[in-house]
């Protein structure tokens, strides 16, 4: 007993925190984009014929099949049938890649395979192809929670991304935090502000008549807040995708979403 | 960049009213926007759709700039004989598209 048990209780304490890591937002009280959404738009999103991003997953399902680059290899080639191997590949992602030794979302993923399986070349982010193929990938993770890796390699982006999420920026000096954690539910002019998680992406945005990645829709929350906008695949965006997708764990992947 | 999704129900009875839907991948550019550069972009909407049922109209809508990217359309339809619906629309841009959807009536 004494000082050095107590040193020893109080390292573990601090162990199975840090583990654990503290979560602002307890799982109960995670709420979904989609249930800020009016009873139409849940509709249209739940409805697999009026959701226009099948549109994408529909051209997916057919690049799956479609040879490409040198090897002349399709996806279906390797993966087989996506039914069975995509199935909740999504709702693990982003993660650290140990051969390309770098943080991939499901777009690097994807791209990452095409240059070191296919021998093609990347694809541009939010070209109809990379899209078509993120939103038929992650359609096979529907309903299943989001877990992702944050120990080992992906730590050091964890943080950062959890860094980057509390860190102010811009003209308006806000971070992600100010608006998504603080003022969640509360209004912002005509719309109310969102818990901003990332389980829906790709989302069909109505604001965008069109499907888009996370990326996306981050850098259209650095324009908000009047930051500078930092490229498709900065270390940034993959890291901040990276601390959403682990603060929004346990919701259902819904790809692809729908939102306003 | 032709792509539709037609929805109608695999068998319908003679003489039911059958829902018939059919998703356009459609940009449906509305010519008020402008690029970054200033310069107006040109309109590009569908500006005709029509459905035929075994030949006989049965749908017809003129949309304009005020319609949805990707739009959807959703109508009813009498079932008769069974047979095929043929859609056709075209836009500002003088594309000219068509799919068509198989329909079987029992009874």
């Amino acid at each position: 007993m004494g000082v050095r048990s107590s040193a020893i209780a109080l390292l573990l304490l601090y162990c199975s925190a840090a583990l654990a890591q503290q979560r602002a937002l307890p799982t109960q009280d995670l709420r979904s984009g989609s249930s800020y959404m009016g009873a139409e738009l849940r509709a249209m999103q739940a409805d697999t014929f009026a959701n226009p991003g099948t549109l994408w997953v529909e051209r997916g399902a057919k690049l799956w099949s479609a040879r490409a680059g040198t090897v002349d290899r399709a996806c279906v080639d390797c993966h087989r049938d996506a039914r069975d191997s995509m199935k909740g590949v999504a709702a693990r992602y982003p993660a650290f890649d140990a051969g390309a030794k770098r943080l991939l979302d499901l777009e690097g993923r994807v791209n990452q395979c095409r240059s070191a399986r296919q021998g093609a070349p990347a694809l541009a982010f939010e070209s109809e192809e990379l899209l078509g193929l993120t939103a038929f990938v992650a359609s096979h993770s529907r309903g299943m929670p989001v877990r992702v890796a944050i120990d080992g390699a992906a730590a050091v982006h964890f943080e950062r991304g959890r860094m980057l999420y509390e860190r102010r920026i811009g003209q308006m000096n806000l971070a992600c935090l100010n608006c998504h954690q603080q003022n969640a539910g509360r209004r912002l002019l005509a719309e109310t502000i969102s818990q901003g998680h990332s389980n829906a992406y790709p989302i069909y945005r109505l604001e965008w008549q069109a499907l888009g990645s996370l990326q996306r829709r981050l850098r259209a929350c650095y324009s908000g807040v009047r930051a500078e906008l930092p490229a498709y695949n900065a270390p940034d965006l993959l890291d901040l995708s990276l601390f959403l997708a682990w603060r929004g764990e346990g919701l259902q992947i819904e790809a692809p979403g729908v939102r306003r | 960049m032709a792509e539709a999704r037609i929805q109608v129900p695999p068998q319908v009875r003679r003489g039911e009213a059958f829902e018939v839907k059919i998703l356009i991948r459609h940009a449906m550019e509305t010519g008020y926007r402008l690029t970054d550069e200033g310069k107006p972009i040109a309109r590009n909407v569908i500006r005709l759709i029509t459905c035929r049922y075994n030949g006989v109209e049965v749908f017809r809508a003129e949309p304009s700039s005020g319609i949805a990217a990707n739009p959807l359309f959703t109508f009813f339809v009498s079932a008769r004989e069974s047979g095929e619906l043929q859609f056709e629309w075209q836009d500002d841009s003088g594309a000219r598209n068509s799919e068509r959807a198989s329909i079987t009536v029992a009874g």
